[in-house]
C-alpha cells in the first residue's frame, strides 16, 4: 500500500485575504493528477501552503500525509517527510553550489533516520549524482553550478527536476514548471518528470496549459476556481478548458470572472 | 559572580571545553616563570626591556613610545573602548625562559598543547616553518632547512632583534611610527612575539609560513609585533590564526604588523581571527608597496567583543598593487569594525577592496574604508565592494566609506549593498529538508565563498565551521 495525501476543507489566507475557501483533493503514491485553473485561483497558494510557506496562514483544515497532520510540521519536516515543491520561481543562493546543498539536503534526511549518521560519503553522493544527471541528460557541470544564479528560465525548471530527482520524495507537486519555458525546454523537463513518475511518486501538476499534460498524461484533472476545486475529471476536463477557456466554468459555477 | 552566559558563550565555552580535553589547554599558572605586575610605568617598560636584554635604542624607543601612549586621548570615533581597563593588564608574560631550535626542547605542557594542535604533522605537510607564540613569547621556532639555505629570516620578534639588530632598526616602527595611534603607541613601548621574517631578492616561498597565536592568561594583554621584509622580486605568503580559551574578565589584544615589499615582490598575509567573547581586539597592520610590487592583506575576523582592524597599503611607486579582503562575523554582543585602507601615493598604482560582512543577533559589524589619491597620482584604478548581510531585524551593519581623491585621471569604482536573508531563500532551502539554522548557514557561507576561496583550504574549513557553530541552534 502506497501512501496517501489527503487534503480536507482546506482554508487559507495572505494577510487576512482568504485565498482557499475550502479545498477537498486526495492523491495516492503512484499517481498524477493535474491541478488547472485561472490565474488567481489560488493554485500557488495550495502549493506553498502544502510546503507551509510562513507568509501563508492555515484557517481551517487539515492535510494529512499518512494520516501525520502535515500542518503542524516546520518545512523542513514535511520535506523529510516525503514532500516535495518544484519551485515556479526557484530563488538563488549565490556561492552555494548545487551538489552542496543536495548533499545537505540528503544528509539532513539520514540524521531524522539515525542523528549519528555520519552523512553520505563524497564518492557515493558523487556517484548519486553522476547517475541522476545522466538519467535526466543534464550536464555534469549543473553540480558545481552556485544554486540558480545567472540560470536561464530552462536550467532552473531542470534543477528543480534535478533536486526531485535526488531527493526521490512520494510526493511532488509541480508548480507551474511548464511556464516560461519554450517548447524544447518544456519537453526536455516533462521527459525528466515523466522518467521519475512510478508507483513511489504520486505528482500533482499545477498548470494552466495542455500542452504539459499532453506529456504527462495524468489520471485526473482538477480545475480549481475561486480557492475551491470546482470540477474534477480526466483528460477530457483539460481537452475542454483547453477548446473553449475558463469563461464558461465561470458562468457555470456562477462565479465572477477574475481574468483572462 | 559568573555573568549569565549568552547562547554564543556557552557555545563557545563547549568548543574550548573541547579543546581542554583533547589538547590540554589551560596549564599551571606556576609555569610562567616571569611575569609584570598588572598595570603600566615607564618602570615597567624598561623592566621588560631589561630583560630581554635589548640595545639602548629600543629602550628608548619603548619609553618615548610609552609617553606618547600617554599622551593620545583614546579613540572615540569608532568602536566603544570604555570597557578596556588599562591598570588591570599584565603588560609581559614569558612563557620559558629559552628559545627552542629542536622540537625536543620545547617544553612538555606546552609542547602536548601544539603537539594536539597539530603543529609537527602540519609542519610535514605544508608548513615551511613554525612559529608558536604561546604567552607573550615564543617559545618554539624552527626554519626549515631549505629556508635557511634560501637566506629567509623566519624568527620570532625577539630572536630577530637579538640576532639582526640592525635590520629591525633599519625598519622598525618605519611603516608605522609609534606616534601613529595610542594602540600602536602602546603596541610599541610594551611589544612582546610576534613575527620577524626576511626574504632575499628572487626567493619565492611556496608553502605559506604559519604561526599559531593564543592568549592563555586572564587579564593578559598581548602585544606581538611582526615585521615582515619582502626584498625584490621575492614571494612570501604570511599565514596567522588564533583560537582562544574563555575568560571571564576582559582582555586586549593590540598587534602591530609592518610590511614592506620591495620592487617586483609579492606579500600576502592572511588572518582568522577567533578571540573569546570578551578581547578587546585592536590592530594595526600596514604596509607599503614599492614598483610593481603587490600586498594582499586576508582578513577575517569572527571573535573578539570589539574588533578594530583596518589593514592599509601605502601604494609607494608606479605599478604597485594593493588588496584588502576582509569577512567580518558579528554575533551578539560584538561590534567589528573592520575593512581597510588603500592610499595611491604614486601613479599608475591599482587597488581593490572587498569586505563581506555578516551580522547576527545583536551584533553590530561595520565597514570602515580609506581610498585616498595623492595629487599627480595619475592613472590610478580601485574598486571598492563591500556587501553586508544581516541575520535577523535586530543586527545591525554600518558603512563608513572615505574616499579622498585630489587627482582627477583616476577610475574609481564603489559598489555598496545591504541584504537580509530572505524569508524566500530560508523557504526554498528549508522545503528541501534543511533546518533553519542549517539553512542560514548555508547562505552565510555562500556569501562570503568569494571570499573563503582566497584563504587556505584548512582555514576555509574552520571558518565556515566556525560559523555554523555560531548560527546552530540560536535562530528562531
Amino acid at each position: 500500500m502506497g501512501a496517501t495525501l489527503e487534503i480536507r476543507n482546506l482554508h487559507v489566507s495572505i494577510d487576512e485575504t482568504p485565498i482557499l475557501r475550502g479545498v477537498d483533493l486526495t492523491i495516492n503514491q503512484g499517481e498524477t493528477h493535474a491541478l488547472m485553473g485561472p490565474n488567481g485561483s489560488g493554485k500557488s497558494t495550495l502549493a506553498y501552503a502544502m510546503l507551509g510557506h510562513p507568509a501563508y496562514s492555515v484557517d481551517e483544515g487539515e492535510v494529512l500525509f499518512d494520516g501525520v497532520d502535515v500542518l503542524e510540521l516546520e518545512p523542513d519536516e514535511r520535506s523529510r517527510l516525503g514532500l516535495f515543491l518544484a519551485f515556479q520561481y526557484p530563488v538563488s543562493v549565490p556561492g552555494v553550489t548545487v551538489a552542496n546543498f543536495l548533499r545537505s539536503a540528503i544528509n539532513s534526511r539520514r540524521k531524522q533516520e539515525n542523528a549519528e549518521d555520519p552523512g553520505i560519503s563524497i564518492p557515493e553522493f558523487r556517484r548519486l549524482m553522476k547517475e541522476r544527471m545522466d538519467f535526466l541528460d543534464i550536464d555534469h557541470s549543473f553540480a558545481g553550478r552556485y544554486l540558480n544564479a545567472g540560470f536561464s528560465g530552462g536550467e532552473k525548471k531542470r534543477n528543480e527536476i534535478l533536486q526531485l530527482a535526488v531527493l526521490q520524495p512520494r510526493f511532488a507537486i509541480l508548480d507551474e514548471t511548464d511556464s516560461g519555458l519554450d517548447i524544447d525546454a518544456l519537453r526536455i523537463v516533462a521527459d525528466g518528470v515523466n522518467k521519475l513518475k512510478g508507483p513511489e511518486l504520486g505528482v500533482l501538476v499545477i498548470t494552466h496549459y495542455k500542452r504539459m499534460l499532453d506529456y504527462l498524461n495524468p489520471e485526473y484533472v482538477h480545475l480549481m476556481m475561486d480557492g475551491r476545486i470546482v470540477e474534477s475529471g480526466g483528460a477530457a476536463l483539460a481537452e475542454e478548458i483547453e477548446d473553449y477557456g475558463y469563461q464558461p466554468f465561470f458562468e457555470k459555477h456562477g462565479l465572477e470572472v477574475t481574468e483572462e | 559572580m559568573p555573568k549569565e552566559l549568552t547562547v554564543e558563550e556557552d557555545k563557545l565555552r563547549e568548543l574550548n571545553t573541547e579543546y581542554l580535553e583533547k589538547y590540554g589547554f589551560h596549564d599551571p599558572e606556576d609555569f610562567y616563570s616571569i611575569k609584570s605586575e598588572k598595570g603600566l610605568s615607564e618602570e615597567v617598560v624598561r623592566w621588560i626591556s631589561a630583560i630581554k636584554e635589548e640595545p639602548e635604542w629600543m629602550t628608548d624607543i619603548r619609553v618615548k613610545a610609552y609617553h606618547e601612549f600617554l599622551k593620545k586621548p583614546m579613540p572615540t570615533w569608532g568602536a566603544d573602548l570604555s570597557g578596556i581597563d588599562f591598570d588591570q593588564i599584565r603588560y609581559f608574560v614569558r612563557a620559558s625562559e629559552k628559545q627552542s631550535t629542536d622540537w625536543n626542547d620545547v617544553p612538555e605542557d606546552i609542547k602536548n598543547t601544539f603537539d594536539k594542535l597539530g603543529i609537527p604533522e602540519a609542519e610535514r605537510k605544508f608548513l615551511s616553518g613554525v612559529g608558536a607564540q604561546y604567552e607573550s613569547e615564543v617559545v618554539y621556532h624552527k626554519i626549515r632547512e631549505d629556508l635557511e639555505q634560501k637566506g629567509v629570516l623566519f624568527l620570532d620578534m625577539d630572536s630577530g632583534l637579538r640576532e639582526y639588530p640592525e635590520l629591525v632598526k633599519e625598519y622598525f616602527g618605519t611603516v608605522i611610527p609609534y606616534t601613529d595611534n595610542k594602540f600602536a603607541a602602546l603596541n610599541t613601548a610594551v611589544w612582546s612575539g610576534g613575527s620577524f621574517i626576511y626574504v632575499p631578492p628572487g626567493v619565492h616561498i611556496e608553502m605559506p609560513l604559519q604561526a599559531y597565536f593564543r592568549i592563555n592568561t586572564e587579564n593578559m594583554g598581548q602585544f606581538e609585533r611582526t615585521l615582515i621584509i619582502v626584498d625584490e622580486g621575492a614571494f612570501v605568503h604570511y599565514v596567522e590564526g588564533c583560537t582562544a580559551p574563555v575568560y571571564s574578565t576582559a582582555s586586549l589584544h593590540s598587534a602591530v604588523v609592518e610590511i614592506i615589499v620591495k620592487e617586483g615582490g609579492r606579500g600576502r598575509y592572511t588572518t582568522i581571527q577567533n578571540w573569546s567573547n570578551n578581547i578587546y581586539n585592536l590592530v594595526t597592520k600596514r604596509a607599503v608597496a614599492y614598483k610593481d610590487a603587490t600586498m594582499e592583506w586576508v582578513d577575517a575576523n569572527l571573535g573578539s567583543k570589539v574588533t578594530m582592524k583596518y589593514p592599509a597599503v601605502y601604494l609607494m611607486e608606479p605599478g604597485a598593487h594593493g588588496e584588502v579582503l576582509s569577512i567580518a562575523f558579528a554575533g551578539d554582543g560584538q561590534h567589528q569594525d573592520a575593512g581597510g585602507k588603500i592610499v595611491h601615493v604614486a601613479r599608475d598604482t591599482t587597488s581593490k577592496i572587498v569586505s563581506k560582512s555578516i551580522s547576527k543577533g545583536e551584533g553590530r559589524a561595520s565597514y570602515r574604508g580609506l581610498l585616498k589619491v595623492y595629487p599627480e597620482a595619475s592613472g590610478v584604478r580601485s574598486n571598492v565592494v563591500c556587501d553586508a548581510l544581516l541575520l535577523d531585524s535586530a543586527s545591525r551593519s554600518d558603512t563608513y566609506p572615505y574616499i579622498e581623491i585630489e587627482e582627477d585621471d583616476v577610475t574609481v569604482g564603489h559598489e555598496a549593498s545591504v541584504s537580509k536573508v530572505g524569508e524566500e531563500q530560508l523557504f526554498y532551502l528549508m522545503s528541501r529538508g534543511l533546518s533553519e539554522s542549517e539553512a542560514n548557514a548555508m547562505i552565510v557561507n555562500g556569501f562570503i565563498e568569494p571570499l573563503a576561496k582566497e584563504l587556505p583550504i584548512e582555514f576555509s574549513v574552520e571558518l565556515r565551521r566556525l560559523i555554523e557553530i555560531q548560527l546552530e541552534g540560536s535562530v528562531g
